[in-house]
């Protein structure tokens, strides 16, 4: 019933809107505006053109309002050096390119009203000027030759080699989590083969490699603060993107090509705790490239500690092997095939790392 | 030349007089299988609109869900059937319409409707010609599209759904069954579908581009075509030289899906299985699809620019300023198209250096892009505005185009695009820039040379009602997206509850939402004024805006062969408006320069 009622209140609605139409097209008839040239008639062109003025006005009021209204939340809290730098490059751009939005907008709006049409006024027949063409085309080349520079500045500096001494933590994809991998106290990371992966190895490493007995692999990323860190991305099925958003971090994950990306983080998750007030602050790393039906669920939760608590945390850890003793039996013989396998992988790892 | 051309062609419409007078063009020869460019035209114009609004429809389908992430839609059951499980919607669904609402709004509305309709209705009739160099091609190139969009309708309906992986299809996702129901049955649609649609693109650019250069009428040089037929020209060129890319990544997909190559697969487990395939390289994919995907967005906007020059000129009753500058801008961005696009990888793991290289050469793009936006504000001061809906919408158009251009500066910028890549900036820039400047375009287009088309003018009244809702809208939409992009919201996600870090904006989410809908609504005011028009529309005259163009001399309803006797010369250029001396505020193309010695500047003096 409610259904019908609904139903019966639209069409009417839309015979009124049609009648209106209707009386308003036999009116313009009557009046002759009909007759003019299209764009020529007097209630229109004002009508047109000061609503023009007024979505200018409005428009941009509420733009700017908004805008900063919605400052504080735009703003995700900022943890890490090179964040830094983006993020004033960032504002500085926008400053830039917000004057030139600024100018365009007020001059095509305020043009379109002042220039209205007038049944007395003629256009003033004016086909080309090479020198201000000149000039409109210099001053955007220079400025875009100052933002490719400072961007290019930054970029180099934010994909050079990771420093020697880094924190290495492996980060990996898979539908539809993280796992990520610590080297243990070698710091070097063990040999993994996506052949070699099943319920319990999830990462497919080859315990043949005596890197990987101390590897281990905790249900939180945790980084020291002030110390570079090197995520060194893999995925397992499909493409994902590791995304920390209060380190201004992305880097794809892509299966069959490691990738990399090297910070350092400069607040503590308490830190940021005190900071923003909320006591439950987590630093979060999310997934942005589509890559399944929990795409939107990838969460883990990173942790920022003073470096001596990270050094604590460190040494509670327990290694894979430690959890899983069973794990060994399956590699401590390893038949021909096993062995011709490992090694290919240990080949394939090599290539990898030259690339 | 161009006179040698011109009497072949009228060779090849004597036949069709004859045979004409002999037997009428039956139903189906006459508006189905249809060689007349203008009836083709139509036909890509009808399906353009229906694409639109089933794109459009999927969008406002999926922002309720991001507007109300938390509510039940029992109410949608009739319309998803099985994709609302208790109320929910299903999560793979959700991004099969993301996939679905990107593939059907860039392809099929905004390529093939947009141009197929454009190019094919006003080449031949601004360009002096009788009809595109091969009729029948260019019938091929409808019904190829025509079959493309058969196919990717169908998917819609299927049990595994539609296509999921995102409108660039990156693999594996695309390429494994086992990742999302999307990958399986949908996507070999979706990849038969778009190779359809290729080859469509292609007949039709072949065409463009001969019709263009071997068919202009007498007096027409290169430098007096109207700049709509410029952007066209490039266009097709565009089209022409990066379609095949997309074709053969397609089919490499295809291969990988099917056959069981590697050229995208390497070192996969997934669903408790490690695959065989090694050596394979997913980033190869993105390259070759964005050769064509980044040319495609200039394929999409670069219509849009001629159209809007044409109709701001003749509105303004002024000519274009800097026309020279304008075709020289339109090249400069047709050359750069087709080297930036590793900008869409800049976090994909790529070397770093190349980055840099790709950096540099995206913000020169804004150089030329800038100097078209000055070149439309030029051409507005001093004018005589003439608020046509058309006009309504040009003006809309440049309003969008600055506003979603200057956000490319931040985004071409490979250092910030680490933050904001993928994020829902990327979205509001996009949308902002090539989806809704682009459909104003098309809005334009419409608007414009619908008294061409049908013989009938459409409601200058409804035109306003519908610009203003959807220009308001529009804005409403996409400027609060670009708050959401820079406090790092991912895009293709389902809801962002899961994360803290995404805990606000769920207000801003909402008023999205709403803005959507009722831009959304606003599109039937269109769709009533369009079809009303077409029966019902005032009569129009032979040339109602008062323009230059040749196609303004045709009579309103031009018949097969566009112009009953001779095709009229040329002989200046398209933009003599309001010159000084004339006695109307126009001199038509077709107007030689011994009539009109009053208004003659001195270098035009001993022109014919």
């Amino acid at each position: 019933m409610i259904t019908f009622a609904i139903g019966l209140s639209i069409l009417l609605l839309i015979i009124v809107l049609f009648l209106l139409f209707r009386i308003g097209t036999l009116a313009s008839i009557f009046r002759g505006s009909s007759q003019r040239a299209v764009g020529t008639t007097k209630t229109s062109n004002r009508v047109n053109s000061a609503l023009l003025l007024l979505f200018l006005f409005v428009g941009g009021a509420a733009f700017f309002w908004s805008f900063a209204d919605a400052w504080d939340e735009m703003n995700q809290p900022l943890a890490s050096v090179h964040g830094e730098w983006t993020d004033s490059l960032f504002w500085t751009t926008m400053v830039v390119i917000g004057i030139v939005f600024v100018i365009t907008q007020i001059l095509l709006f305020v043009y379109s009203y002042k220039y209205q049409h007038q049944d007395n006024k003629r256009a003033y027949y004016y086909p080309h000027n090479n020198k201000i063409e000149i000039v409109w085309t210099l001053i955007p080349a220079v400025v875009m030759a100052l933002l490719v520079f400072a961007g290019w500045k930054t970029w180099t500096n934010i994909t050079s080699e990771a420093p020697q001494d880094a924190v290495v933590v492996e980060v990996v994809g898979k539908q539809f989590n993280w796992i990520v991998r610590y080297p243990g106290a070698d710091g070097k990371l063990g040999v993994a083969d996506y052949r070699l992966i099943d319920a319990v190895n999830e990462l497919g490493i080859d315990f043949n490699d005596p890197n990987a007995h101390d590897d281990f692999m905790p249900m939180q990323l945790h980084v020291p603060k002030g110390k570079p860190v090197l995520l060194k991305i893999r995925a397992r099925d499909v493409i994902h993107s590791v995304f920390m958003p209060h380190f201004r971090l992305k880097m794809d994950a892509v299966p069959g090509m490691p990738t990399k990306f090297w910070f350092v983080p400069t607040k503590t998750t308490a830190e940021m705790r005190n900071e923003t007030g909320n006591p439950d602050f987590n630093y979060e790393l999310a997934c942005t490239e589509i890559c399944g039906r929990g795409h939107f669920a990838m969460r883990f939760i990173v942790v920022v500690d003073e470096e001596e608590d990270y050094e604590e945390w460190l040494a509670q850890q327990k290694s894979f092997v430690e959890q899983n003793p069973d794990i060994l039996a399956k590699f401590s013989s390893p038949s021909q095939d096993q062995l011709v396998l490992s090694k290919e992988a240990e080949k394939a790892e090599e290539v990898k790392s030259e690339l | 030349m161009s006179s040698a051309d011109i009497s072949i062609q009228k060779d090849v419409h004597h036949v069709h007089e004859e045979h004409d007078h002999h037997h009428d063009q039956n139903f189906f020869e006459k508006y189905i299988f249809s060689q007349d460019h203008k009836v083709i035209g139509k036909q890509f114009l009808f399906m353009g609109i229906l694409w639109a609004f089933i794109g459009g429809f999927l969008s406002i389908l999926f922002r309720l869900q991001l507007g109300w992430p938390d509510a039940t839609f029992t109410f949608l059951e009739p319309i998803l059937g099985g994709w609302i499980e208790n109320g929910k919607l299903n999560p793979e669904f959700y991004l099969a319409m993301v996939t679905m609402h990107g593939t059907i709004m860039v392809f099929f509305v905004l390529t093939a409707g947009l141009s197929g309709t454009f190019f094919n209705f006003l080449i031949p009739l601004q360009i002096g010609a009788r009809d595109m160099a091969s009729g029948f091609m260019n019938m091929l190139s409808f019904w190829f599209f025509f079959i493309a969009s058969v196919i990717l309708f169908i998917s819609l309906f299927l049990d595994s759904g539609p296509a999921g992986g995102g409108w660039t299809v990156y693999p594996p996702l695309s390429a494994l069954p086992q990742a999302i129901e999307g990958s399986k049955s949908g996507m070999t649609l979706w990849l038969i579908a778009m190779a359809l649609f290729i080859i469509s693109q292609l007949l039709g650019g072949v065409n463009y581009i001969t019709t263009v250069i071997n068919l202009r009428t007498k007096g027409m040089s290169m430098t007096k075509m109207p700049l709509t037929i410029w952007s066209f020209f490039l266009t097709a060129v565009l089209g022409l030289l990066s379609f095949p890319v997309l074709f053969s990544a397609a089919l490499l997909l295809i291969f990988d899906r099917s056959f069981g190559t590697s050229f995208y697969l390497s070192d996969i487990y997934i669903a408790g299985e490690a695959l065989a395939n090694t050596g394979g390289s997913p980033i190869l994919f993105q390259h070759l699809f964005w050769f064509l995907g980044h040319p495609e967005v200039y394929i999409v906007i670069l219509p849009s620019f001629g159209m809007v020059s044409e109709v701001i000129s003749t509105n303004a009753r002024k000519p274009i300023f800097g026309y020279r500058a304008m075709i020289g801008s339109l090249l400069g961005i047709a050359l750069l198209s087709f080297v930036v696009w590793a900008h869409h990888m800049f976090v994909t793991g790529m070397n770093p250096f190349l980055g840099s290289v790709f950096m540099f050469l995206t913000l020169i793009i804004a150089v030329p892009s800038a100097v078209k936006v000055f070149n439309w504000l030029a051409t507005l001061w001093r004018g005589n505005i003439r608020f046509t809906a058309a006009m309504m919408f040009s003006i809309g158009f440049v309003s969008l185009f600055i506003s979603g251009g200057l956000t490319g500066i931040i985004l071409g910028n490979s250092s910030l695009d680490i933050h904001l890549h993928d994020t829902y900036f990327v979205i509001a820039h996009f949308h902002l820039v090539m989806g809704a400047a682009a459909f104003f375009g098309m809005f334009t287009g419409v608007y414009h040379w619908f008294p061409k088309m049908f013989g009938r003018m459409m409601d200058e009244k409804l035109g306003y009602v519908h610009f203003w809702l959807t220009f308001v809208s529009v804005y409403l939409v996409f400027m609060p997206m670009h708050y959401l992009g820079i406090a790092g919201f991912p895009r293709r996600y389902y809801s962002w509850t899961t994360f803290d870090s995404f805990s606000m904006f769920s207000d801003m989410n909402v008023f999205i939402s709403i803005a959507a809908i009722i831009g959304f609504g606003a599109q039937f005011i269109f769709l009533f004024n369009f079809i009303y028009s077409i029966f019902r529309g005032r009569r129009a005259s032979m040339n109602p805006w008062h323009s230059n163009t040749l196609e303004w001399t045709t009579p309103p309803l031009p018949g097969h062969g566009n112009w009953p006797g001779e095709i009229p010369a040329v002989y200046r250029w398209p933009y003599d408006y309001s010159k000084p001396g004339a006695p109307e505020d126009y001199i038509p193309q077709t107007v030689p320069y011994s009539q009109t010695q009053s208004s003659n500047l001195p270098h035009e003096k001993d022109l014919e």
